[in-house]
């Protein structure tokens, strides 16, 4: 029986789907530690409304990158321990499909729920509901590119006992473009400005790791797992 | 003239360090890896004593 | 040209021309280094705006120079050596690593030296300042990386990826960083106008970076030695070598 690569796509991201809701937990779990985080600046710097919008895009900004390197340690680990990747490597279709229906995946399953929650954590930190798309816009676009970023990390460290420090250490500096402009766009929409130039920057990174990211993160797995 | 060089306008105190601070990392690669060198023969002595023993 | 490059991806090859090499660009780099040194401290006019701290630029530069030619480098054999399997290149990127990372430490703290006569603090985030601080996090990435892994081959080749995935992201992340700094803040920080460099300046600075250049190619050769050997502890030529 052979199916196509679209097709054996849409499998690999049922079938993720699947497994994470049947373990819930494991879903909320970084989206809690996004809550606590961001409820941690409030409390150490000041509870003044006016001093938190302006700290707000940058501690969504944190707090995203954060919660989102929390759950990447499990994207390729769980298929890695029990077989399942290296019966994915043998199999008909090519790694980078599969790489890019896990990516995919891992980014509905995490950054886009973190792109949902948001606005509840804005509403908190005093961001003005009109800076709301700027802020939802930037970042999906910031952790869809994180997810990428993260999946070459990921492929990297995956067979390795002590691999989610070093993860963060491999990840975070590839990831502050992202931390820039997606901070500076959420910055400016709270402002009023015009904050296109850095939503369009923050696409085209978007654009630019979609299409390099998982062959590399393929690569890495190919190294990992021989 | 020989006290106005060592006190590079009255910024010795930045000037001197740094210059320092360079040959100490220039002095510490050189030893560094020669240190890196020799400690790798002695890792493939061991190897070739350890093969040795194992064939005999 | 090519029969000279496979002789140099033999290893015992490699191993003994980084031997005869070293000397030679040691040597080449101590003259220069002390003529650039010399010139620069002594016969070099002090600058007419910064005085006599300018001449920090005479360590500082080189050094910060040579941390991003050691990871280009250490990127590009890493490649050569994923593309083409050849093994000295691994042991160049490793021995590349280490070097590098101690020359963009002393480009930062030189660069905080000079920051505090000029900007009157030791740390500002200027974007040059700031894209050097995450160079030096890439290379605690990369060398971490290839300690992580039990099997040193394995090791070796995730380094090399991740050098190469770096070597793509770093322009991202020096022009992000620009980027970031001019829209907070101003053309207040100071530069140091390269061009209109005088001649009697100039020429100690050039005379430092190719003296630079020259030593990293000598610590490079030393180092990839040690690499080589490692790498190569179970063949022939090495226990030949020991064992005589």
């Amino acid at each position: 029986m052979s199916v196509g690569v679209l097709e054996a796509m849409s499998l690999v991201v049922r079938r993720e789907m699947r497994l994470a809701f049947r373990r819930p937990d494991q879903l909320l779990q970084p989206l809690v530690f996004f809550l606590i985080v961001t409820t941690l600046f409030p409390l150490s710097l000041s509870p003044e409304l006016s001093l938190l919008r302006d700290m707000a895009p940058g501690v969504l900004w944190v707090a995203a990158l954060l919660s989102s390197l929390l759950s990447l340690e499990t994207l390729f680990k769980g298929d890695a321990e029990d077989g399942t990747l290296e019966q994915l490597t043998l199999s008909a279709q090519p790694l980078v499909a599969i790489v890019i229906a896990k990516t995919i995946a891992h980014w509905l399953l995490s950054g886009a729920a973190l792109v949902l929650m948001s606005p509840l954590v804005a509403t908190a930190l005093a961001i003005p509901v009109g800076a709301f798309p700027t802020m939802l816009a930037s970042l999906a676009l910031g952790t869809l590119t994180l997810s990428w970023l993260g999946a070459i990390g990921a492929g990297l460290t995956v067979g390795l006992r002590r691999g989610s420090v070093l993860l963060s250490l491999i990840v975070l500096p590839l990831a502050m473009p992202l931390l820039i402009f997606g901070a500076s766009a959420t910055d400016r929409a709270i402002g009023g400005e015009g904050s296109a130039g850095a939503l369009y920057f923050l696409a085209a990174l978007c654009v630019f790791t979609c299409t390099l990211a998982p062959f590399a993160a393929a690569a890495a797995l190919r190294i990992t797992l021989e | 003239m020989h006290r106005d060089f060592w006190a590079m306008g009255g910024y010795a105190f930045f000037v001197w360090p740094s210059i320092g601070l360079a040959i100490g990392v220039l002095i510490w690669n050189i030893l560094s890896a020669r240190r890196h060198h020799a400690r790798a023969l002695v890792r493939a002595r061991r190897a070739l004593a350890m093969a040795r023993s194992e064939t005999t | 040209m090519w029969t000279w490059f496979y002789k140099l991806a033999s290893p015992p090859h490699a191993y003994r021309s980084a031997a005869a090499m070293a000397p030679w660009f040691l040597a080449a780099a101590a003259v220069m280094i002390v003529y650039g040194l010399v010139d620069g401290l002594v016969f070099a006019p002090p600058d007419y705006q910064q005085g006599d701290a300018f001449r920090i630029v005479y360590v500082h530069a080189p050094s910060a120079w040579l941390s991003l030619f050691a990871y280009t480098t250490m990127a590009v054999a890493g490649g050569i050596a994923l593309i083409w399997r050849i093994k000295v290149g691994y042991a160049v990127a490793a021995a590349a690593a280490p070097i590098g990372a101690s020359f963009t430490l002393a480009a930062l703290a030189t660069g905080s030296l000079w920051g505090r006569p000029m900007w009157g603090t030791y740390w500002a985030w200027d974007p040059r300042l700031t894209s050097e601080l995450i160079l030096l996090f890439l290379y605690f990435g990369v060398i971490s990386l290839r300690q992580a892994f039990e099997d040193p081959a394995r090791g070796d080749r995730a380094a090399a990826l991740l050098g190469l995935v770096g070597v793509v992201n770093v322009p991202i992340v020096h022009f992000s960083v620009y980027w970031w700094n001019s829209l907070h803040q101003g053309g207040t920080v100071m530069r140091l106008g390269k061009p209109h460099m005088a001649p009697s300046m100039l020429w100690p600075l050039l005379a430092m970076l190719f003296g630079f250049m020259c030593f990293f190619g000598a610590v490079l050769c030393m180092r990839v030695r040690g690499e080589i050997l490692d790498r190569e502890r179970q063949s022939a030529w090495v226990r030949e070598l020991v064992g005589a």
